[in-house]
This record gives C-alpha cells, sequence and structure tokens, in this order.
C-alpha cells in the first residue's frame, strides 16, 4: 500500500498536475481502494482533426496539438498501460490526413486502441481508417477491466447512403455545427446486439468501460453533443455496479453522473469548443454536476485544449486533464456520494469567475 | 524635501543622472513614466539607510570565496545592469579561467516587477534570490552564508549600518536582514521614461520616429509582440509574468528531452540542489520552468523577460545564444526556430507561429524596442546602424 500511494504520487507530479494540486494536501486527491493492486492508468487524446491544405501542407496548430500530446504521454512515468485515441484524428476522413495523424501517433511507445469519429468516417464510411486501424467497434480486456469500443457516429442509412450526390459533400454536411441537413448520431441497432451479447459473459460486478466518440447521453442536438440511442446503450449498462462512459467529440470538460453510469468527456489536442449554452444562447442539457472549464485565452492556441490521462483505481475513473497554459483540473469519483466531482472546483464557492460566466 | 534626498542616497553614485526614482519608508513611491508603483513588502519597508546598506552590500566583492566577484559584477550598473556582452554569467575564477554558468544575466533594472525571480522562476521574491548565488559553485562559489556573516558582523561599518537599519548587532544579523537589504536597493532599480513612455503616455508624438511608430504597431498586431511583452493603458511592463517555450535552448536537446526530464521527475531534489543542477548542467538548464514544476506545460519555458532598455543589455534569451535584437525577431518570425527550416520542438508554446513579416518589418520592430531605453542607459546604447 505505502509502495503504490509514493508511485500514485510521483505519477501526478510527473504528469504535470502538480500545480493543481500542491495546494491541497496530497491525500485528498489520492483515492484509498481496498486493492491497490488493482490500480492502472492509460492516457487519452483525442479530437486531433488533422487538417489537409495542399500537398505536404496541414494546419499548423492542429499538427502542434497532436505531436505536444503525443511526446508529453510519452514521458508519463509511471508508464500508461495503453493510451485511447477518442477519434476525429481527420478533419475530413481523406487518406492524407488519416495517413499525417498515424504517422504522428505512430511516435506513442504505447499500445494504442482507436475510437472512430465523424470526421475520421463520413468521406469513405471508414474504410480507409479500418485499413490503419482496424474494426470500428470491439473489445477488450485489461487488468480485470471490460473495455468496449463503440462506433457512436453512425446515423439513417437514407442518409448515409441516399441523399448526398457525392462522398465529400456527405462529408462537409456532418462536419457542420447546427446544420439543418446534418442528422444526429447513433449507435445502431447491430451495433447494440453486438454490445448485448458482449456484455453477457461479463460479470456484473466487473468494472466496464465503454469508449465512444460522440456522448451516450443527450446534451445539444445542434451540435451532435448526443447519441440518439443512448438510453438503450445506458440500459445495457446498467447492471454493471462500476460503469464509465468516456467520450471525446465535445473538446471540452463534461461529467455526469446517471444511475451506475459515470460519464466523462476528453479535451481535444485541436481547439476547444464553448459550451453550446454561451455560444448559441441555446437550451442545452450540460450535466448540473458538470463545473464548465474557464475561458480560453485566444493568444495562447493551446489554452484549453488537452490531453489527458486516467487513473483507473478499483474500476473507477479519475480523469486528470492537463492543460495547457492553465491549471489543471481532477475530476475522479467520489465514493462517498456516488458520482464525478472535481477535486478543486466542484463546490460553488471555489470556482473560478470565468467558469461560472464562459 | 525627503524624496530627493532619498534619490540621491540611492541613485546618485551609481548612475549619475538620476531622474525620478524615489521612495521613503511610508510614502508611495512616485514611479517614472510608463511603470506602475514599486511594490513593497510590508515586512520589508524602504528606508534611505537600508537603500544605502543594500547598496554597499550589493558591490561588495568579499561575498564571493576569491573576492572577486559582487553582485554588481553580472548586473553592472554601467551594463544595464547586466553583463553584457557576454553571453551567460562568469563567476569566480577556477584553475586558469572563469567559472561560467549557463544563463545569461538577467537585468536588475526592474526586476522588482516580476512576480518569480531568475529565468526559470524558481525564487518568489528579491529577497530570496540574493540568498543563491553566493553559494552556487559557479558565480560566487561560497561554501555556505557563514563567511558572509562573519564579514557582516565585524566590519565597522557593516556594524554601524545594520545597528542603524535594523537595530540588530552581531549573532542577531542574519541572512534575513542582508537580503533584505539588497532587495531594498534593487526596488530603487526602476528604469522607464524612455521615447516609448513619453510618446505613448506622456503624449509627446514627436518622441518617436516614424519607423519606431510602425513598429510600435507591428508590436501590437502581427509581430504578437504585445501578448507577452504586455503594454497596458497607463504603464508597461513589457512582461506578462508567465513562463513560455519559445523554442530557444530547448531545441538543442530536443532528443534528450525523455531522458533529462525523467531524471528530474524522479529526483527529489531540493531546490537548492535545483540551483545548482541548472546552473551546472547546460542540457538540464534547457528543461526550463520545468525543473521547478515538474509540469509538462512548462517544458522549455522559461519567463517572458522585460523589454525595457533591451538595446542596451545584448545577447537575448536565457542563454544568451541571440546575438542581436534583429536575430530575436528572426527567431520568432521562423515560428520559434533560430534558423529557418530547423525542427520545431515538441512542446513549443501555443502562439508561437510563423509571423510572415518582411525584412522591413523586422527592422521596424527592432527601431521600436530600441526606444525603449531608458534616459539613464541613453549613454550605454550602441550607436544607431551599429547593430
Amino acid at each position: 500500500m505505502t509502495n503504490s500511494r509514493s508511485n500514485r504520487r510521483d505519477f501526478i507530479k510527473g504528469a504535470g498536475a502538480l500545480a493543481a494540486v500542491s495546494a491541497l494536501p496530497l491525500s485528498t486527491v489520492e483515492l484509498a481502494f481496498a486493492d491497490s493492486t488493482k490500480n492502472f492508468t492509460f492516457a487519452y487524446i483525442s479530437d486531433a482533426h488533422i487538417q489537409h491544405i495542399k500537398g505536404s501542407e496541414f494546419v499548423r496548430n492542429w499538427d502542434r496539438g497532436l505531436i505536444r500530446a503525443v511526446a508529453e504521454t510519452n514521458l508519463l512515468q509511471p508508464k500508461p498501460d495503453f493510451v485511447m485515441f477518442g477519434g476525429d484524428l481527420a478533419q475530413l476522413g481523406t487518406k492524407a490526413e488519416l495517413d499525417h495523424g498515424k504517422a504522428m501517433l505512430d511516435r506513442l511507445q504505447y499500445k494504442t486502441h482507436m475510437v472512430m469519429g465523424e470526421h475520421d468516417y463520413y468521406l469513405d464510411l471508414g474504410a480507409y481508417w479500418s485499413e490503419l486501424f482496424g474494426p470500428h467497434y470491439y473489445s477488450f480486456d485489461h487488468k480485470g477491466v471490460h473495455f468496449v469500443v463503440l462506433n457512436s457516429i453512425i446515423t439513417y442509412d437514407e442518409w448515409t447512403h441516399e441523399r448526398w450526390p457525392t462522398p465529400e459533400q456527405r462529408m462537409l454536411e456532418m462536419a457542420g455545427l447546427d446544420n439543418p441537413n446534418g442528422s444526429p448520431f447513433m449507435v445502431g441497432e447491430k451495433q447494440r446486439q453486438w454490445l448485448a451479447k458482449d456484455l453477457e459473459g461479463v460479470a456484473k460486478t466487473t468494472p466496464v468501460v465503454l469508449f465512444s466518440h460522440s456522448p451516450i447521453q443527450k446534451i445539444y442536438k445542434g451540435w451532435n453533443f448526443w447519441t440518439e440511442d443512448a438510453e438503450e446503450i445506458q440500459a445495457l449498462l446498467q447492471p454493471f455496479a462500476d460503469a464509465t462512459v468516456v467520450y471525446g467529440h465535445v473538446h471540452q470538460i463534461q461529467y455526469n453522473q446517471i444511475g451506475n453510469i459515470s460519464f466523462h468527456a476528453v479535451m481535444a489536442t485541436a481547439w476547444p469548443w464553448p459550451y453550446p449554452q454561451s455560444y448559441v444562447q441555446a437550451e442545452s442539457l450540460l450535466p448540473k454536476l458538470t463545473v464548465p472549464m474557464n475561458r480560453a485565452d485566444p493568444f495562447f492556441e493551446r489554452d484549453a485544449t488537452g490531453w489527458q490521462f486516467i487513473d483507473l483505481a478499483s474500476g473507477r475513473v479519475a480523469m486528470e486533464y492537463n492543460l495547457y497554459n492553465n491549471t489543471n483540473r481532477r475530476v475522479a469519483f467520489n465514493p462517498t456520494t456516488g458520482q464525478p466531482e472535481d477535486t478543486a472546483y466542484q463546490a460553488v464557492g471555489s470556482r473560478i469567475a470565468p467558469q461560472t460566466h464562459y | 524635501m525627503r524624496i530627493s534626498v532619498v534619490t540621491g542616497l540611492a541613485l546618485a553614485g551609481l548612475i549619475g543622472v538620476v531622474g525620478v526614482v524615489a521612495f521613503a519608508a511610508s510614502e508611495p513611491s512616485v514611479p517614472p513614466l510608463g511603470l506602475p508603483p514599486v511594490p513593497i513588502p510590508e515586512d520589508n519597508p524602504q528606508t534611505p539607510e537600508k537603500i544605502a546598506l543594500g547598496e554597499k552590500l550589493f558591490k561588495d566583492k568579499r561575498f564571493s570565496s576569491t573576492g572577486e566577484v559582487s553582485c554588481a559584477t553580472c548586473h553592472d550598473p554601467e551594463k544595464g545592469l547586466t553583463d553584457s556582452p557576454l553571453k551567460v554569467s562568469e563567476g569566480i575564477t577556477k584553475g586558469d579561467r572563469k567559472a561560467t554558468g549557463t544563463r545569461n544575466a538577467p537585468t536588475v533594472a526592474n526586476a522588482v516587477y516580476f512576480t518569480h525571480q531568475f529565468w526559470d522562476g524558481r525564487s518568489p521574491s528579491l529577497e530570496d534570490q540574493a540568498l543563491h548565488p553566493p553559494v552556487n559553485p559557479v558565480e560566487m562559489g561560497l561554501p555556505s552564508h557563514q563567511p558572509i556573516l562573519d564579514v557582516v558582523r565585524t566590519d565597522p561599518d557593516y556594524v554601524k549600518a545594520f545597528t542603524k537599519v535594523f537595530g540588530k548587532s552581531g549573532e542577531q544579523v542574519t541572512m534575513a536582514e542582508v537580503t533584505k537589504a539588497i532587495a531594498a536597493f534593487e526596488r530603487t532599480q526602476v528604469f522607464a521614461n524612455s521615447a516609448f513612455d513619453r510618446y505613448f503616455y506622456g503624449g509627446e508624438s514627436a518622441a518617436l520616429t516614424d519607423q519606431q511608430k510602425r513598429g510600435l504597431v507591428l508590436f501590437r498586431n502581427q509581430g504578437r509582440c504585445v501578448a507577452c511583452h504586455r503594454i497596458e493603458q497607463t504603464q508597461a511592463l513589457f512582461t506578462d509574468n508567465r513562463f513560455h517555450n519559445i523554442g530557444v535552448g530547448i531545441n538543442r536537446i530536443q532528443d534528450d528531452v525523455p531522458e533529462l526530464a525523467g531524471e528530474f521527475m524522479k529526483s527529489k531534489a531540493t531546490l537548492a540542489e535545483v540551483d545548482i543542477k541548472v546552473l551546472g548542467d547546460a542540457r538540464t538548464s534547457e528543461l526550463g520552468r520545468f525543473a521547478i514544476t515538474k509540469g509538462f506545460n512548462d517544458l522549455g519555458s522559461f519567463k517572458t523577460p522585460t523589454l525595457r532598455n533591451v538595446a542596451v543589455t545584448a545577447p537575448y534569451m536565457h542563454d544568451g545564444s541571440v546575438a542581436t535584437l534583429r536575430d530575436a525577431v528572426v527567431h520568432y518570425n521562423n515560428g520559434g526556430v533560430t534558423n529557418e527550416g530547423d525542427p520545431v520542438n515538441d512542446f513549443l508554446s501555443g502562439g508561437i507561429r510563423p509571423l510572415k513579416l518582411t525584412d522591413d518589418q523586422i527592422e521596424d520592430l527592432v527601431a521600436f524596442m530600441e526606444a525603449l531605453t531608458s534616459p539613464e542607459f541613453a549613454s550605454q546604447a550602441a550607436p544607431a546602424g551599429a547593430k
């Protein structure tokens, strides 16, 4: 126990969270669990949006975000067990973008698992992505945890196959926000059946962590912060004592608790999105639990982007957000309240101003 | 007037030309045009006697192992309070040569406005900062602070001064009193009132040349300089008091970062040990503020220096690797590499990107920076065209 505590402390320091936690006694951000041998960590990088301009030119800012996240992930001590990439490696799904993005990801010194994003998918419906990275949905087990990866960004067959004269236009239509021609994301019947079968053999006491690109909860439809059949996926996860969903796509800190299921969003390496209610003044269902991230300084191109490492202690996720030009944040499952909470800013009185008027 | 007495005591011997800098124990200071009031800590109020004592300590070479190095050696009032044109500071003589550090001596001028001292911000105050160079092996080389205390507790002039300033003598005099006096002196080293200040804050439209005016526009727009080298409505510190990786130093050790950073993350080094390590090892030095915080955001990052009087403090950057102001602008214009086309480091701060400045625009920016020299240092500036 002593050993693992000091390792954990080093890990927090090593991952750059020192500034965030140094004001607190370290014990308050450590979760004490009975069986610490089950604890492990993995890193999560997402939403790189590598964008081709022409020839060998790519948008520099997006390249730099992914390059930096990869380089920093390689410095983690102790080493994470694996890395997840949360989708939207490309901007418009082209071979040039996927190849360039893969070349950057290939510098990771760890086993990497991939999630499909809509920007990877809607040009060729994931064909080239599959050549590079394998199946669109799958599951694996690691140190007593069952991990599931879904392709949550598919939509109605009619929209996908019949509505658009070219694949390029289909890609562009799905890339737009508040696009009346858009269509809601979903997991779909086929994958839901696969998931039900996949989970059949898993004991209800086994921690389950599900990775998707879109939130498996409904927040704001106009930007597809949304999965149309979210409730049906949730119903498959509810029987498990410890279930967690980790999703990309939203480029911002979000977290929630619905029944037994904890939800965590991850940062983008490319750019931050504002919160829907502040940008479009539209009603959104941002979970009340979420303390928004603070406003980005537009000069610092990396501000409000980042990546995270995940501390999986006894099957529950503690999300360490590594944020640039900003204060790192940690959102961890609180066993007392039974929900994920920000370890520094959860109480209304301890928030910093831009978090309340983002 | 009390103010003029204080000013004379503090500065006349040092610089010769003394402007508006003035301090008194309980009176608000009057900063020169373009700077805010000097922050004075409650536990170290300014007094004329303390400032004079601090200046004496600042210039005392007995506080080095060889008796040849004082604070003023690397922070020379005749060189913009730096050791220009040295790239990195030179300390005590070891064998047949002087020990050198890894970092370019930053100016003491306006250092009082920094919220962190040293290039990597490892010191929180002027008082704390003054503790370290005397015992660093490549600077003043003392084995401990004891030799300093031996001098100030026995030298009759110091005994008298410490008694008068702090009401303390003998064993009661500690490094706390020594560093408070040095810091009090450094808080008088405040210089602004440059051509830029007279133009921008003083309403003298002719204070800048047309080229310098174009440079100011670039500084605040296409050049993106102002984002870190801040100019505000009523004052300009020309720093944001933050730390950035701009691609200097770290670019040379890119392949070594995993090894060097890994060592640091494992080590439990105290800040005093870090002080010795970063000034003694050129590769480790380039980790920048990361060596202090161990945060990835700080890899290869260093404090934004003020640009006031920058024309008299060449060379530039934390390692003195950039010879001229023009070269500094070119580095930024290249998006964080000194030689165009060199590889950008993985940890480059957001905001550092190619600027697409023309040669004429680069010259305009240099001309603008030459307008940031305070009158006290005007005679130290290289003649126009020498760069």
